[in-house]
C-alpha cells in the first residue's frame, strides 16, 4: 500500500506543480482586484493540496509519526495565514507575489524535512521570525518617502560590512562567508546586497552625469572586489550583474553596459590566471569526471541525482540526496529534480521566472525613479541568483556555491529574500499610491475646468 | 495658456517620472530568453546527456535500485547466458555464472565490490525496461520488476576457444572486431570461478597468483618482436628507402661493443627488410634502432597510444616506452626491438594491430552490443565509435603487407590456410636475465583484404611466438570461420 501511495504521489505531485505554474502564469492577466484575489485563493488551494501530498509521503516514508502531522499542520496553518494576513493588511499588494513566496517556501520544505528534519525545523523557526520582519517593510517603504536620500550611507556601510567579514573571518571551502555573533550565524554579504541596490538606486536617481556615474562605479567596483578577494565569486558575481543592469537601464547607454561587460571578461580573465580557486571551479565545470574524487565530485553526485531522478523523479525519500555535498544550501535544486523529478524542477525554474517579471512588472509600472531602479536591481538579484544556482548544479555554467532564495537552507539568504519581497510589496503601494494621486489630480483639474467653463459662460450671458 | 488639461497632467506626472524606459524591457527579455536557455540545456541533458551520466560506476544510486529491481542477465553475442539471478522461494538471490570461470575476468563479479561487465553494465542490469503495466502491478504488490537483459559483444565460441587454446598457461587472449571494435573474446589466466567469490573470498583476493588481474587489460609485458611494428612504422616515417634495403645477418649486430643476437643466434643471410621482419632478424631491426631519431620514435609510439590512456571502459594499466635523445648505445637497440624497459599490455597490442587492420583507424573497444528488457526486446543499441586515426591508410597498407609476408614466409607461416589469409607478428620476450625463459606473443588479423578478426595472443614464460602463440591464434581463426 504504502509502495503504491508514494508511486502515486509521485504523479499527483507533478500534476499538482504543473496545474500552479500554469495558474501563476494565468494570474498575471487578472485585471480586477476581485478576479486577483479569486486566483490567489485557488493558487493557495492547490498548493495546500501539494504540500499535503508531500508530507503524506514524508510520513509513510520517514519515521516520526507524530511529530510529523503536528509539524505539517503548523505548516499548512502558517502558509494560510501569511496569505490572509498579508492580504487583510496591504490591500494594493502583488497578488501572486505573495503565493509564489509561499509556494517557493513550501517546496523548500518540503526537500528539507526530507533531508533533514531539524534542519527543517530550524528553518521554519527562522522562516516565521523572518516573515515578521517582511510584513513590516511594506509601511517603511511606503511611509520612509526619504530613504531614497541616503545613498552614501548605504554605500558605506556595506563596504564596511563586507571589509569586516573579510578581516575577520575564517574561509570555509573557497567561499561562505559569515561570522558568528550571539549563536546566530550571519552571512553579511546576504543583507549588503539590499544595501547595494539601494545605494545605486539612489545614486542614479540623483544624477547620471559622466562624473557621478564615475563616482558610483567605483563604490560598486569595491563591493565586488571585496567579494572577489574573500572568494565568494558568486556574491561577485551577482553585485556586477546587477550593476551593469542597473548602469545600463538608468543611464539608457549600451556603451556603459558594453564597457562593463568588457571589463568584466578581462576581470574574469585575470582571475582566472589570478586565483587557484577560480580554476578549481572552471576545471569542474569543464571535465568533472576526470576529478571526480575531488573538485568534480559535487557537480557530478548532483548530476547523478538529476540524471537518475529522470523526468517523473524517484519519488519522495527513495533518492540519495544527501549524498551530495552542500545539499540543502547550493543543491537543493538537484534533490527536488531527484526526488520529485525533472517536470517538477522545471516549474520551480518557471516560478522563479515568474517572480522575476513581476519584480520587473512593478518596476515598469512605478513612476518614480527610484523604487523602478529599486524594484529592477532586486529583480535583478534574484533572477541572477537563482540562474546562477540552477545553472551550476546542471553544468550549465560553472558552479559558484549561490543558493536557491527562499528554497535553500540558511537563515540569512532567507532574511534577505523575504525582506526583498517585502521591498517589492511596498512599491506595489507606492504604484497604487501614485494612480490615486493621479487620479486625484485628474478630478482637481476637470472641477477647475468646469468651474472656469461655468465662469465663462456666465461672462458671456452678461455680456 | 493653451494647453489643454491632459497635458498638464501629463507634465505633472512627469515631473518624477522616470524616461520612457525601453532598455528595462530589453533586460527583462535577455533574462527571460537566458532562464528559456537553461530550461532547453535542462531537457537536452535529461534527454541526451543523462544516460551517459548515470550509467557511470561513480553512481552510487545504482545500488538502491537492486531493492526494487532482480538484477537482469548476461548473455554472450550468441545468445549464451552468462550470468543470471536466481530467486529462491523465500526471495534470496543468488548471482550464477553457469561457465564458471570462462568468462571471469570479462563478465567480473557483482559482490565484494563490482568488475568486468557487472559493473561496467550495473546501471542497466538493475533497470527494468519491462511493460510498464506490469511495473505498475509489481510496485502495487510490492514485488521487484525483472532486470534488464545485458547483450555483450563476447562471442561464446571463440571465448571457449581462447579458454582451452590457452590451457594450464598463463596469460591473455584477446579477439576483436577491427571494423568495429567489438570485442569477440577476453581470457586472462589464472583466473577464478565467480560463483566463489562470497564463499572464498579470503583466498580469491589474496592469492599468490594474482587471479583476480585481468592480465588482458592490466598485465604489462615487454613486447619483445612484436614492437617491430612500430620500428618499421617509424624507419618508414623517416622518409627511408624500404623497397632496396638490405642486411647482411650474421646471427648478432655489434655497436658500440653491445651485441644484439637473433633469436638463437640463428643466421639469416642476406636479406631485404621485408624478410627481416617477416623473420624477425633482431640484428636489422637493432640497426635501423640506430639509424632512427630517438625523439620522432617516441612521437610516433605515443601516437600508438604508448605513455597515454586507453580508449578502453575497463580498467588497465598505461603502457610505456621510453628513448631519450642520447640514450645509451644499448638501450636503443634494446628498445628498437621490444626490449629494454618497454611495457604493454596485450589489449595495447591487440589496438594497435587493429588499427592496422582497419586502415591507420581504431574503432574504440566496446563489450557491451545491446540491452534488451527481459522479454528480449531491445532497448539500446551501443553503436561503434571511433577514436581516431593511428596512421595513415598507407601506412597501415605496407605494416599489412609486412605482416602478410610473416605468414607467408617467416615466423608464422603456421596460420597459413586453405580458408582464409592472415597476417601477424610474433614475438618472444625475454624478461628475466636467464634467456631460456621468455613469453610468446602473437598479434595478427585474419582475412587480410577485408580483415574480420584481430587476435592478439601472450603467453607468459612459455617459449618462442611462434611454437606457443600461434597455434593459439590458429584455433581462434580456424574457430571463427568455422562459426561464420
Amino acid at each position: 500500500m504504502t509502495n503504491l501511495i508514494v508511486e502515486l504521489s509521485k504523479y499527483a505531485l507533478i500534476l499538482l506543480m504543473a496545474l500552479y505554474t500554469c495558474m501563476t502564469f494565468i494570474s498575471f492577466r487578472m485585471k480586477t482586484r476581485k478576479s486577483s484575489d479569486y486566483m490567489l485563493a485557488e493558487m493557495t488551494f492547490i498548493m495546500l493540496l501539494l504540500q499535503f501530498v508531500a508530507y503524506l509521503v514524508l510520513y509513510l516514508k520517514l519515521g516520526e509519526k507524530e511529530d510529523m502531522i503536528y509539524y505539517y499542520g503548523f505548516q499548512a496553518l502558517f502558509m494560510v495565514l501569511v496569505t490572509l494576513l498579508w492580504r487583510l493588511f496591504y490591500k494594493d499588494i502583488h497578488n501572486t507575489l505573495i503565493s509564489n513566496m509561499c509556494m517557493m517556501i513550501t517546496i523548500g520544505l518540503i526537500m528539507l524535512t526530507r533531508i533533514d528534519v531539524e534542519k527543517s525545523v530550524r528553518q521554519f523557526k527562522m522562516i516565521i521570525i523572518a516573515m515578521i520582519v517582511s510584513m513590516l517593510v511594506p509601511v517603511i517603504i511606503r511611509k520612509w518617502k526619504t530613504c531614497c536620500n541616503f545613498d552614501t550611507v548605504y554605500g558605506i556601510v556595506g563596504i564596511l560590512m563586507l571589509g569586516v567579514v573579510l578581516v575577520m573571518s575564517a574561509t570555509t571551502y573557497g567561499a561562505n562567508i559569515s561570522f558568528t555573533i550571539a549563536g546566530v550565524t550571519l552571512q553579511p554579504s546576504e543583507f549588503v546586497k539590499i544595501l547595494f541596490v539601494f545605494y545605486v538606486a539612489g545614486r542614479f536617481a540623483k544624477s547620471t552625469e559622466f562624473k557621478d556615474v564615475v563616482v558610483t562605479t567605483i563604490f560598486a567596483a569595491a563591493h565586488v572586489l571585496i567579494l572577489v578577494v574573500s572568494t565568494d565569486l558568486g556574491g561577485a558575481l551577482l553585485f556586477f550583474v546587477t550593476y551593469l543592469v542597473m548602469i545600463y537601464v538608468a543611464t539608457q547607454k549600451a556603451i556603459y553596459c558594453a564597457a562593463g561587460i568588457g571589463a568584466g571578461c578581462a576581470a574574469g580573465v585575470l582571475a582566472y590566471n589570478l586565483f587557484s580557486h577560480v580554476q578549481v571551479r572552471v576545471m569542474a565545470w569543464q571535465d568533472p569526471w576526470s576529478c571526480i574524487d575531488n573538485e568534480g565530485y559535487q557537480i557530478a553526485q548532483s548530476l547523478f541525482a538529476i540524471g537518475t531522478g529522470g523526468w517523473t523523479g524517484m519519488g519522495l525519500g527513495q533518492g540519495m540526496p544527501s549524498s551530495i555535498p552542500f545539499v540543502e544550501k547550493d543543491s537543493i535544486f538537484s534533490a527536488i529534480s531527484e526526488e520529485m523529478g525533472g517536470i517538477f524542477a522545471v516549474c520551480v525554474i518557471l516560478i522563479c521566472m515568474c517572480i522575476f517579471l513581476a519584480f520587473f512588472n512593478l518596476a515598469m509600472k512605478v513612476k518614480n525613479k527610484f523604487y523602478c531602479y529599486l524594484a529592477m536591481g532586486l529583480g535583478t538579484m534574484y533572477a541572477a541568483q537563482v540562474l546562477l544556482t540552477v545553472g551550476g548544479v546542471t553544468k550549465f555554467i560553472p558552479l559558484t556555491g549561490v543558493t536557491l532564495p527562499l528554497v535553500s537552507y540558511g537563515g540569512s539568504s532567507l532574511l534577505s529574500t523575504l525582506i526583498i519581497f517585502g521591498i517589492i510589496q511596498g512599491i506595489s503601494l507606492i504604484i497604487y499610491d501614485e494612480e490615486r494621486e493621479v487620479e486625484k489630480e485628474r478630478n482637481r483639474l476637470e472641477r477647475d475646468k468646469r468651474r472656469k467653463d461655468r465662469e465663462k459662460e456666465k461672462q458671456k450671458q452678461k455680456a | 495658456m493653451n494647453e489643454t488639461n491632459e497635458e498638464k497632467i501629463e507634465k505633472k506626472k512627469n515631473r518624477n517620472k522616470k524616461p520612457k524606459n525601453q532598455e528595462m524591457l530589453y533586460v527583462a527579455y535577455i533574462f527571460l530568453g537566458i532562464f528559456v536557455c537553461m530550461i532547453g540545456y535542462f531537457v537536452y541533458f535529461q534527454t541526451m546527456v543523462s544516460s551517459n551520466v548515470i550509467t557511470s560506476a561513480y553512481n552510487k544510486r545504482q545500488d538502491t535500485f537492486a531493492d526494487r529491481v532482480v538484477r537482469g542477465d548476461i548473455v554472450t553475442s550468441d545468445d549464451v547466458v552468462i550470468a543470471t539471478t536466481n530467486v529462491a522461494a523465500n526471495g534470496a538471490e543468488t548471482r550464477v555464472y553457469p561457465y564458471n570461470d570462462l568468462f571471469a575476468h570479462a563478465v567480473g563479479y557483482a559482490s565484494h565490490g563490482k568488475t568486468g561487465i557487472e559493473l561496467l553494465a550495473n546501471y542497466q542490469l538493475l533497470s527494468s525496461h519491462a511493460y510498464f503495466l506490469e511495473r505498475f502491478v509489481n510496485e502495487v504488490k510490492e514485488e521487484k520488476n525483472m532486470g534488464d537483459t545485458v547483450v555483450t559483444t563476447l562471442n561464446y565460441e571463440l571465448q571457449k576457444t581462447a579458454y582451452d587454446a590457452l590451457g594450464d598457461y598463463r596469460g591473455a587472449v584477446i579477439a576483436l572486431e577491427p571494423s568495429t571494435g567489438k570485442v569477440l573474446a577476453m581470457v586472462s589466466k589464472p583466473d577464478y570461478d565467480p560463483n566463489a567469490i562470497n564463499a572464498n573470498w579470503e583466498s580469491i583476493s589474496s592469492s599468490s597468483d594474482s587471479v583476480l588481474l585481468n592480465r588482458a587489460t592490466q598485465g604489462l609485458y615487454p613486447p619483445g618482436s612484436t614492437f617491430k611494428i612500430l620500428t618499421l612504422l617509424e624507419y618508414m616515417r623517416e622518409g627511408n628507402d624500404l623497397e632496396n634495403w638490405t642486411y647482411e645477418c650474421t646471427g648478432s649486430y655489434t655497436e658500440d661493443d653491445v651485441t644484439i643476437n637473433c633469436y638463437q643466434g640463428k643466421k639469416h643471410g642476406m636479406v631485404d627488410l621485408k624478410t627481416a621482419f617477416a623473420k624477425s632478424c633482431n640484428g636489422a631491426f637493432a640497426k635501423m634502432g640506430m639509424e632512427i631519431n630517438n625523439t620522432e620514435f617516441m612521437r610516433t609510439c605515443n601516437e600508438l597510444l604508448f605513455n597515454t590512456e586507453l580508449p578502453i571502459e575497463f580498467p588497465y594499466k598505461q603502457s610505456s616506452v621510453s628513448l631519450e635523445k642520447n640514450d645509451e648505445t644499448g638501450t636503443v637497440m634494446q628498445t628498437a626491438i621490444g626490449q629494454a624497459t618497454t611495457e604493454v599490455t596485450p589489449m595495447h597490442m591487440a589496438l594497435i594491430t587493429a588499427a592496422i587492420a582497419n586502415g591507420g583507424n581504431l574503432m574504440k573497444p566496446y563489450f557491451i552490443d545491446s540491452i534488451e528488457n527481459y522479454t528480449g526486446e531491445q532497448v539500446k543499441k551501443y553503436m561503434p565509435s571511433s577514436y581516431g586515426k593511428l596512421m595513415t591508410a598507407g601506412e597501415a597498407a605496407v605494416l599489412t603487407e609486412y605482416m602478410t609476408e610473416t605468414v607467408l614466409s617467416g615466423t608464422a607461416t603456421a596460420l597459413q590456410s586453405e580458408v582464409y589469409t592472415a597476417a601477424g607478428k610474433t614475438g618472444t620476450a625475454e624478461y628475466t636475465t636467464d634467456k631460456s625463459k621468455s613469453h610468446a606473443w602473437f598479434v595478427g588479423f585474419s582475412n587480410v583484404e577485408d580483415p574480420d578478426l584481430v587476435v592478439c595472443v601472450l603467453v607468459e614464460g612459455a617459449g618462442a611466438g611462434s611454437t606457443y602463440a600461434v597455434p593459439i591464434a590458429k584455433k581462434m581463426f580456424d574457430t571463427y570461420y568455422v562459426n561464420n
